[in-house]
């Protein structure tokens, strides 16, 4: 049996500049950012993040990580703007973005996760998403209607970050909240052998039925190549129902990213560190 | 005489945008749209489906921020996306921009490649107003808000559906826009915005003055209805007791 655990730092250390990485979440909710603190800590740069964006986007784009930028929206939800990710859009410093419809990325993520070149849909169709992204295409059906759609190239990622409740040691896991969102095409759509899984709680194999019914069970273990042990890994958004979005900190945060001087005393407080002086930190406030 | 306030106009106008719509989901984005979903199901249109704005679809009269949910299905967001695909769905979004002909934007402000200010990014009006029926709702209506051409067309609108071919055309509709001063429709021959009603004591000059493209203007336009004393008293007992409508949209 294959032990899969590993630390985020050691998930990092398998990526390269210019990489393609995908993470899982939606806007602040289950995000895995002790994966994207440890991607801070790297070295790593000229990344392109594929995203149901939140705080992961903008820290990154805060510490200039991102090349190229793949979303269907940047949010963190209870604040609706991303700071980070504004400055960083109304100052040019992302070199490329790629804003799709929320469908649409689903889309390029389930195309990727099938091994298709594309999928079709008519989201997007008319809208300015095809003039900002002028590599798009569209098919014809070969059918009788014989109409137009849009070909939702696959967005086939290097790696990908997801954080899940639960989880064994070999990469089988659970979502005990209202939603997986997209966690699943995520990990799909990565490389075999770059597929990290971090989770609240590492359990023994038969513990997870205990946890919940079956149908939390939608990752399993073929899907993942390491799994991190990272409780309270999604601070400051939310892992249902281990915790809600510390609301109190993502203030902190969104108020700290409007202000040059205040965000370097941010970074200093909570992001100079190892995660494990990361939580101190959170912690002690 | 009613006491009803600019916020429950607002919510009952857009209840109205769900009526005739039977055993849909009524999804509504922020309070008024929400509050207005829940009011039409809880009154006139009983067959509406409505959320939890999180996973779950809810039978009860779910108050605003209430967590006391008698959960009748799940509701995901990949299962939003499936039902709005499927065009069982009915979406009342926000617009920070919108042009005579329905083109809305929420994705940013200026060039798109640098723009002056970025907001939320097209999210999921591209594909919301090509598949089903899409209105609107915009509290602070001004003429940089009712604009000639908008910067990023987010949801699409009718000069955009025409030229998608007949499938479009026959799917998608831009039925109504409630503003905190008027409401609008397209039912004109080539489908350019329409007052469709006036709030009380707004006049056409007011909204007018409001808009940097000419409106229609029919030569006899309504006043838009007030809430019924049972909208009113649902809103004000089970939906919103603790009123966050007025808060969101203060009376002028």
């Amino acid at each position: 049996m294959t032990d899969k655990r590993m630390t985020e730092d050691e998930a990092v250390a398998t990526l390269s500049d210019g990489m393609t990485i995908g993470i899982g979440g939606w806007g602040s909710r289950r995000k895995p950012m002790s994966l994207v603190r440890a991607l801070l800590r790297s070295n790593l740069k000229d990344l392109t993040i594929v995203s149901y964006g939140g705080a992961d986007v903008g820290l990154l784009c805060a510490a200039g990580k991102v090349k190229r930028l793949v979303y269907g929206f940047v949010s963190l939800d209870s604040i609706a703007l991303e700071p980070h990710f504004r400055a960083a859009r109304q100052n040019g410093t992302i070199p490329e973005v790629v804003e799709y419809d929320e469908g649409m990325l689903q889309w390029g993520l389930y195309a990727a996760a099938l091994r298709l070149p594309f999928l079709p849909t008519r989201a997007g169709l008319g809208s300015d998403v095809v003039k900002n992204d002028p590599s798009l295409r569209t098919v014809k059906s070969p059918y009788a209607d014989g109409e137009e759609l849009l070909a939702v190239p696959a967005l086939n990622l290097d790696a990908a970050f997801v954080h899940l409740n639960r989880a064994d040691d070999r990469g089988n896991a659970q979502f005990l909240g209202p939603d997986l969102y997209f966690d699943d095409l995520f990990l799909g759509a990565a490389a075999v052998g770059r597929r990290f899984l971090s989770t609240e709680k590492i359990v023994p194999t038969e513990e997870l039925l205990k946890n919940g019914t079956i149908h939390t069970m939608k990752i399993n273990r073929s899907m993942v190549d390491g799994v991190i042990e990272a409780p309270n890994g999604a601070h400051f958004t939310n892992c249902q129902p281990d915790y809600e979005r510390d609301e109190k900190f993502q203030k902190e945060y969104a108020d700290a990213a409007k202000d040059p001087e205040a965000w370097k005393a941010f970074v200093d407080t909570y992001l100079s560190g190892s995660e494990a002086d990361y939580q101190k930190a959170v912690a002690a406030r | 005489m009613s006491d009803a306030t600019l916020g429950e106009i607002c919510v009952a106008a857009v209840a109205d945008t769900f009526r005739g719509d039977g055993e849909i989901f009524a999804s509504g984005m922020g309070t008024i749209p929400m509050l207005g979903a829940r009011l039409a199901r809880a009154t006139f249109e009983p067959e509406l489906l409505v959320s939890d704005g999180e996973a779950f679809f809810v039978a009860n009269d779910l108050p605003v921020g209430g967590t006391d949910k008698q959960v009748e299905g799940w509701i995901p967001f990949r299962a939003v996306f499936d039902a709005l695909w499927g065009g069982r769905r009915h979406v009342v979004m926000g617009a920070s921009q919108i042009d005579t002909f329905g083109n809305q934007n929420i994705a940013n402000i200026g060039d798109w490649n640098k723009p002056k200010s970025q907001l939320l990014g097209v999210r999921g009006a591209p594909g919301n107003t090509i598949n089903h029926t899409t209105s609107y709702f915009i509290g602070n209506q001004t003429n940089r808000v009712f604009v000639e051409k908008v910067d990023t067309v987010s949801g699409i609108g009718y000069d955009r559906a025409a030229k998608l071919g007949d499938w479009v055309k026959a799917h998608h509709e831009i039925r109504r826009v409630v503003t905190n001063l008027a409401v609008y429709d397209f039912n004109t021959p080539d489908h350019h915005m329409r007052v469709a009603s006036l709030h009380p004591g707004v006049s056409i000059d007011d909204v007018v003055a409001a808009c940097s493209f000419e409106l229609v203007i029919p030569s006899d336009v309504p006043t838009t209805r007030l809430p019924t004393d049972e909208e009113l008293r649902v809103l004000r007992e089970v939906l919103d007791p603790k009123s966050f409508r007025d808060r969101e949209l203060p009376a002028a």
